[in-house]
């Protein structure tokens, strides 16, 4: 099994700690796995993205223009990479602050209110969590007991005090994902 | 023993390695994308577990010069950089490399050529393999196309580089320095005790012994027929390197009649588009030198025998494929494809820059 | 504060985080420019930090320098055309670390030029690492744990040393934290430029200033730490005018 994902939204967002905790579960079970950012002087409050590989054989390319799984946190992100998951593949998106939703019907679409409900839930930090929970709801890539272990492992010692937190995050966007197209 | 596994950056593990290898001294100056190599150690402090020294200097000429002060004195050093930087550090390897010393040096390459840009390239590429600074001398290049490759070449390059006595770099670029693999990290290695370097390294300056002859490092000798008899030991020493130390990977070349040859990055990117072109059918292999001097001629020109073409894929305007050219020596056609400037090529163009130049030709 | 804008600055978007001194430091270059009408004889040259674009957004000819060679850059443009003013722009990291013997010399020298120095403490654009000028104590990426004057060394007073070259005929240090503070950096620039219009050697201005990014601090909170820490050690005033040190 191999699945390529592209994380998108803003800076600030947690997006590249959200690939490192789904690249840290993935090796919890013994899978390869390859982060790799946009990096440069776009990330001052701009855009960010990452792509994240997991696989159970040696990774190929860490730069890649086609996805299994795109998860899309922006307007900006959208209309750079709603067309670039591959035909039966997966777009899971926050609807905040999205003008044109995702059309296409040749692939999975589901959606997860990720920054409302962490604002409903007063954890602004648990927003990434939230869709990473939406996301392992509709597609079980990881265990959840892993992403616990792989986010004990991600966050540094004296932020430990916060992972309960973060579990609950993860748990409510299981059950408040929402799919809007199947297959 | 359980594996040690670890989620990191190529430039952690880089820092990482150069820890556990039992490194003496790591002097850097700030640079983008490799920072993370300094950052990581200031928030290590390995002075306190192994005893390292690690100093941010002033410059990237000062810094090349503080290895080349260690180098002589028997110590296992290391400098890195990114290539403005590495620019700045031409000199001082010209001079290790004639005064015969071990050392590492690491360039994280950036675009150029002047301040360019942040993002990948692979366009020092001749500055590493046919000499960046003055003087006819080699630089054993290693060139890793993953993190844990990051972490191990660092081992490799210091045995190489005591073997020999002479300086090694690691030929990264940004991509790689930036992006996080698993790591599988190796036991903590001591430093060797002074005592230790002085017998081992009977040319380093350690002080000079009562009744012993002293040492002394140098790169000049006024002498031209001396400094000829220099010159030539140089490259017997070179010749000898080129025969015993190439290391290169070979994928799926048994079957193939097209061969892509990339590394680094380059090399990720050709792994894939070679098995999206054998999904279609295409017998297509990969080599990947990891040295890049001494580079894979032998090997090359070998499979110049049996396959139909060579597409050469690199983040520049087309450096190793001139290597490759002289390998294959005109027995088949060998065709290049390059990104420039920070691009990174995808793997479909790799594919259709095969098909458009190679097999529809 | 409302600002008449100066048409010697382009119209492109800062590059800078908001609240970084280095914007107004900019404009009031700029702004001594057009007040003197010199503008076409004006030749600037940009470092490698945070203002390796200010060409974009100075709008006069300049020149974009490797890392701390900006006053080489400078010396050659300003022997080839002694009639213009030249002037460079440069951050600590590429003024007091790898450009210190440009720097140094050029002054020694007495290159008759205008050296605009901007100190933050840090090296904002690489993403916070220890500068020559780090205060002790003070973390960086690089000084996780606070700078350590045993091993990192100490915080380097390059403009009192500057001020010791006979060449130099006068340094002074600013800030641009406050609307008077602004006031008399524009002044000292002034008369910086019209000393060199006058030939009298190297005239060097630094500002002291803040990196809310790389001090890891609310802009407001830059500003207290700036007059809290920074002024202290590095206090703002003349220290040499008209070719003598000010004691
Ligand atoms: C030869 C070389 N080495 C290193 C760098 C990376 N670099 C870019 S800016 C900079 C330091 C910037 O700090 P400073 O001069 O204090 O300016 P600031 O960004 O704080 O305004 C460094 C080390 C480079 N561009 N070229
Ligand atoms: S990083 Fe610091 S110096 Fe650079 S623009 Fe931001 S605040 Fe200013």
């Amino acid at each position: 099994m191999t699945e390529e994902i592209i994380i998108a939204g803003f800076g600030g967002q947690g997006v590249l700690s959200m690939g490192k905790i789904l690249a840290y579960s993935a090796i919890m079970q013994d899978m390869e796995v390859t982060w790799m950012p946009s990096y440069g002087p776009e990330m001052r409050g701009g855009t960010a993205n990452v792509t994240v590989i997991l696989s159970d054989e040696r990774i190929s390319s860490p730069i890649i223009t086609r996805y299994d799984t795109a998860i899309i946190l922006n307007q900006q992100s959208m209309t750079k990479f709603e067309h670039t998951v591959k035909p039966g593949g997966l777009l899971l998106y926050d609807p905040n602050g999205i003008l044109h939703p995702p059309t296409r019907t040749d692939i999975r679409i589901a959606k997860v209110e990720a920054a409302k409900e962490a604002a409903a839930m007063k954890m602004p930090k648990g927003f990434n969590m939230i869709v990473l929970g939406g996301l392992l709801k509709i597609n079980p890539l990881v265990k959840t007991e892993n992403v616990v272990k792989g986010l004990k492992k991600s966050l540094p010692e004296r932020y430990h005090h916060m992972l309960a937190d973060n579990e609950k995050a993860l748990m409510r966007g299981m059950e408040i994902v929402e799919t809007v197209h199947d297959l | 023993m359980e594996k040690e596994i670890k989620l990191m950056k190529g430039n952690e593990a880089l820092a990482e390695a150069a820890i556990r290898e039992g490194v003496d001294g790591y002097f850097g100056y700030p640079i983008t994308p490799q920072s993370e190599v300094l950052e990581y150690l200031a928030a290590e402090r390995p002075w306190l577990r192994t005893g390292m020294v690690v100093l941010q200097a002033e410059s990237e000429v000062a810094a090349i010069n503080m290895v080349y002060g260690g180098a002589g004195t028997g110590k296992k050093v290391m400098t890195s950089s990114s290539s403005p930087g590495v620019s700045l550090k031409q000199e001082g390897i010209s001079y290790i490399a004639g005064a015969e010393l071990p050392a590492l040096i690491v360039n994280v390459m950036r675009a150029g050529p002047g301040l360019g840009a942040i993002q990948p390239a692979q366009a020092d590429y001749f500055q590493a393999t046919k000499g960046g600074g003055h003087g006819d001398y080699r630089l054993i290049t290693l060139a890793p196309s993953s993190v844990q490759e990051m972490y191990d070449f660092v081992h490799t390059a210091f045995e190489l580089a005591f073997k020999y006595r002479t300086p090694a770099m690691i030929l990264a670029d940004g991509a790689i320095g930036q992006m996080m693999e698993k790591v599988t990290l190796k036991p903590q290695k001591e430093r060797l005790a002074d005592d230790k370097i002085k017998e081992l390294y009977p040319w380093a300056t350690t002080g000079r012994k009562k009744d012993a002859e002293r040492t002394f490092i140098t790169s000049l000798d006024l002498d031209p027929e001396r400094f000829e008899r220099h010159n030539h030991a140089l490259q017997a020493k070179y010749k000898k390197i080129e025969e015993n130390e190439v290391i290169v990977e070979m994928l799926n070349v048994e079957d193939a009649e097209y061969i892509i040859v990339a590394f680094g990055t380059s090399a990720r990117v050709s792994f894939k588009a070679m098995d999206l072109l054998r999904e279609e059918g295409y017998k297509v292999g990969l080599v990947r030198p990891i040295t890049l001097w001494p580079f894979p001629k032998k090997e090359i020109s070998q499979l110049a025998e049996k396959v139909k073409g060579i597409l050469t894929v690199e983040m520049n305007a087309g450096q190793m494929v001139e290597d490759v050219r002289l390998a294959v020596n005109g027995r088949i056609p060998v065709e290049f494809y390059g990104r420039m400037g920070g691009m990174i090529p995808s793997p479909e163009e790799v594919v259709d820059a095969m098909k458009q130049k190679l097999i529809g030709g | 504060m409302v600002y008449k804008k100066t048409p010697l600055m382009t119209d492109k978007v800062l590059s800078y985080c908001p609240g970084c001194g280095h914007g107004t430091a900019h404009r009031i270059t700029m702004e001594v420019v057009e007040e003197m009408g010199i503008q076409e004889d004006v030749l600037g040259v940009a470092p490698v930090g945070c203002s390796v674009l200010a060409y974009e957004f100075m709008n006069v000819d300049m020149s974009e320098a490797a890392h701390g060679r900006a006053p080489a850059v400078a010396t050659g443009m300003k022997r080839l055309w002694p009639n213009k003013l030249v002037f460079t722009y440069q951050g600590d990291g590429d003024l007091a670390a790898i450009g210190t013997a440009e720097t140094i010399h050029a002054c020694n020298r007495g290159e008759n030029i205008t050296i605009i120095f901007i100190n933050n403490g840090i090296y904002g654009m690489t993403g916070g690492q220890m500068a020559p000028t780090t205060l002790e104590g003070m973390k960086s990426s690089t000084s996780p744990f606070g700078r350590e004057a045993d091993i990192m060394g100490h915080p380097l007073k390059i403009t009192e040393l500057i001020a010791q070259l006979p060449g130099v005929y006068s340094v002074s240090r600013h800030a641009v934290h406050k609307p008077a503070a602004v006031r008399k950096a524009k002044r000292a620039i002034r008369k910086a430029f019209e000393d060199q219009l006058a030939k009298k050697g190297t005239t060097f201005i630094e500002i002291v200033s803040n990196c809310n990014s790389g001090w890891k601090m609310t802009p407001v909170k830059s500003n207290e730490w700036m007059e809290e820490h920074m002024f202290p050690f590095y206090p703002l005033g003349d220290i040499k005018k008209d070719g003598k040190l000010v004691k």
